[in-house]
């Protein structure tokens, strides 16, 4: 296929808007206390300056701050998560790798929870910066494991940089959890642990003017360097004979992942398997070029994150799931399929 | 005098764990010329031509492209001079034939400078060039090796550059493709240096450079190189040239030597 016909396949970009905002109505129409769907309706063009229907206050305040709030920054981290880990196995050549998996998630944690209790301020930009640190140590630390286990590459590097994953992840939880037995109190150490595993309950407007410049920048780094993600398709070395800097490419592409992950977990923990589930779905439907798998990405892990922020919603009445949970439902037994598959080559 | 330099290597050596894999290679491309590297299995064919290519920075001694150290011009610049076909490149992405050899293109391709007719025809052209031209929507995991390989030269051939470094791409290719390969080679003006095993194949090169345990023991026009003594001290076989009674270049006989 010739790639004057994948423009005419990518048509369906156009339809990504409109997509987006169905996901986020519906993200907003559907909570744990129900409310009308007119209701929705008439809050939203209320607030848009749309019509000036009478509205309840508690009804107004629970849609346009609580649940539209939370759905934006759903959709802005599904896209990250999604992207992050797309990139991550475009350069490894991993199919496998994932920013939860690679125990990036699991170092962000540790330095946002670091700089909260050591009080360096709970401002989401404190806990950020921590997270990236934070994911960045635990990514290096990852690396260099896997290298002195003598496998980056090839069929035993990608289970060999797996297995230094689940080395990092452990080690950061661990860290974790030392932090927060030493220094923070019962009440603050309840509130961690059930953060830690993924939880947007806490999301109000002011986390979308993160999360939003955080999912665009991404996404123009990412689209900027599609030429350069396919390059990779049979290796670094090729990716470098073909003219690619192989070495800033990565240090940027990786730190831009790093960034997407720890913002996300320092707004809503970490939350695992979006990074493998969406890529790998949108690879089935579109194809592994990523001139189409990149915005495919994008919008399916912005759709996929809202739709599991509903799931964990509804899914036990009277009670909120971690949204980590529902992802980790979806992704292990994916997961599982990507491993017999490859198995399988 | 003026003399065009394209690939210069003067004194390179690599030393990995304390062993030396290239010592004190010395080697200066003539514009146009098919170079055949030949040399026994881990003679150091491979890293040479990765060296060449900028992929393997040597430890000691200096590569020159046009003139200028390797080192200091960007890789997009190198791409756009040399291209290369690795002995063993593969992927486990679905993607078509077409697909692959687009790849080729990417030095050429910016924000500025997108996808064009031009690059188009690149792509029609190298597929057609290793006889690919059926296959371009073939899915690359149904690919046979050999065709893998012919798919390979056609990306290398797409990237429409003065260098061509070829890792022993008659690899797994039957007769007719291997003939069809150096046929290909001997006919574009590009100049080529080929990793090869097959003596018959070098002795179609303008010039062979063989070499042992990471040392240039040859160069030079193939008849004079090949001398069966020459090939009996590094390959250990017993060879003999026979004149060819079909007229043209003559063929060895290999024996063991005993
Ligand atoms: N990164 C490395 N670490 C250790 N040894 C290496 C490394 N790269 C190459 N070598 C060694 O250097 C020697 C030369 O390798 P090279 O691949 O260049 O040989 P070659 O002539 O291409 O062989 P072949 O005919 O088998 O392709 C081999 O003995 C190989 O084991
Ligand atoms: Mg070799």
């Amino acid at each position: 296929m010739n790639q004057g016909s994948a423009a005419s396949k990518m048509k369906w970009v156009w339809f990504s808007p409109i997509i987006l905002a169905a996901a986020l109505l519906f993200g907003t129409a559907i909570g744990e206390t129900r409310i009308p769907f007119s209701t929705v309706v008439d809050v939203l063009s209320f607030k848009l300056g749309l019509s000036g229907a009478e509205i309840d206050v508690v009804d107004m305040s629970v849609i346009w701050n609580y649940r539209l709030a939370r759905a934006v920054v759903a959709a802005c981290g599904g896209a990250s998560l999604a992207l992050s880990g797309l990139i991550l196995q475009a350069l490894l050549r991993n199919p496998l790798a994932e920013p939860y998996l690679l125990g990036i998630s699991a170092g962000a944690s540790a330095g946002a929870v670091s700089v909260t209790v050591a009080g360096l301020g709970a401002g989401l930009v404190s806990m950020s910066a921590g997270a990236f640190v934070g994911g960045l140590t635990a990514f290096a630390f990852v690396a260099l494991l896997a290298q002195a286990a003598g496998g980056s590459t090839g069929a035993r590097g990608a289970g060999v940089i797996i297995l230094a994953g689940i080395a990092g992840s452990q080690m950061f939880n661990a860290l974790t959890a030392l932090i927060i037995a030493q220094s923070a109190s019962a009440e603050q150490a309840r509130g961690i642990m059930f953060w830690l595993l993924g939880n947007l309950s806490g999301i109000r407007w002011p986390d979308t003017w993160l999360a939003i410049p955080m999912a665009v920048l991404g996404l123009g780094v990412t689209l900027w360097h599609l030429r350069a993600l396919d390059a990779f398709t049979f290796g670094a070395d090729s990716a470098a004979s073909i003219g690619i800097d192989v070495r800033r490419t990565q240090a940027l592409l990786i730190g831009v992942a790093t960034l997407m992950t720890a913002l996300m977990v320092s707004m809503a923990g970490a939350i695992g398997f979006v990074g493998l589930v969406v890529p790998h779905a949108m690879r089935i439907l579109v194809g592994s070029r990523h001139s189409r798998l990149v915005p495919a990405t994008a919008i399916a892990g912005a759709v996929f994150l809202v739709a599991s922020d509903v799931v964990s919603r509804i899914a036990l009445p009277g009670q909120v799931l971690p949204i980590g949970v529902v992802t980790a439902l979806v992704g292990a037994p994916v997961f599982a399929i990507i491993m017999i598959k490859g198995r399988k080559r | 005098m003026s003399v065009t330099r394209i690939l210069d290597l003067i004194g390179v050596s690599r030393i990995v764990g304390g062993q030396s894999i290239l010592s004190d290679i010395n080697l200066s491309l003539i514009p146009g010329e098919k170079l055949g590297l030949i040399g026994p299995n881990g003679s150091g064919k491979s890293t040479l031509l990765g060296i060449m290519a900028g992929l393997i920075k040597p430890q000691s001694g200096e590569v020159y492209l046009g003139g200028k150290p390797i080192r200091d011009i960007r890789r997009r610049q190198i791409a756009q001079q040399i291209a290369c076909v690795a002995q063993h490149a593969d992927t486990s992405d679905r993607l078509t034939v077409r697909e692959a050899v687009e790849l080729g293109r990417t030095p050429w391709l910016s924000a500025l400078r997108p996808w064009g007719d031009e690059d188009e025809e690149a792509v029609t052209c190298a597929l057609d060039v290793v006889g690919m031209g059926n296959f371009s929507s073939r899915d690359w995991s149904t690919l046979s090796g050999g065709e893998r390989q012919r798919v390979q030269v056609a990306r290398a051939y797409a990237q429409s550059t003065p260098v061509l470094l070829l890792d022993e791409p008659t690899n797994h290719l039957d007769i007719h493709h291997q003939i069809s390969i150096l046929d290909l080679v001997e006919r574009l003006s590009s100049t080529i240096v080929i990793a090869l095993h097959d003596m018959h194949h070098a002795l179609r090169c303008d010039r062979v450079m063989v070499m042992e345990q990471g040392r240039c023991v040859a160069l030079g026009s193939p008849l004079d190189v090949l001398t069966p003594k020459l090939i009996s001290e590094i390959f250990r076989v017993n060879a003999q040239l026979v004149p060819n009674p079909a007229g043209g270049r003559p063929v060895f006989s290999f024996q063991s030597l005993t």
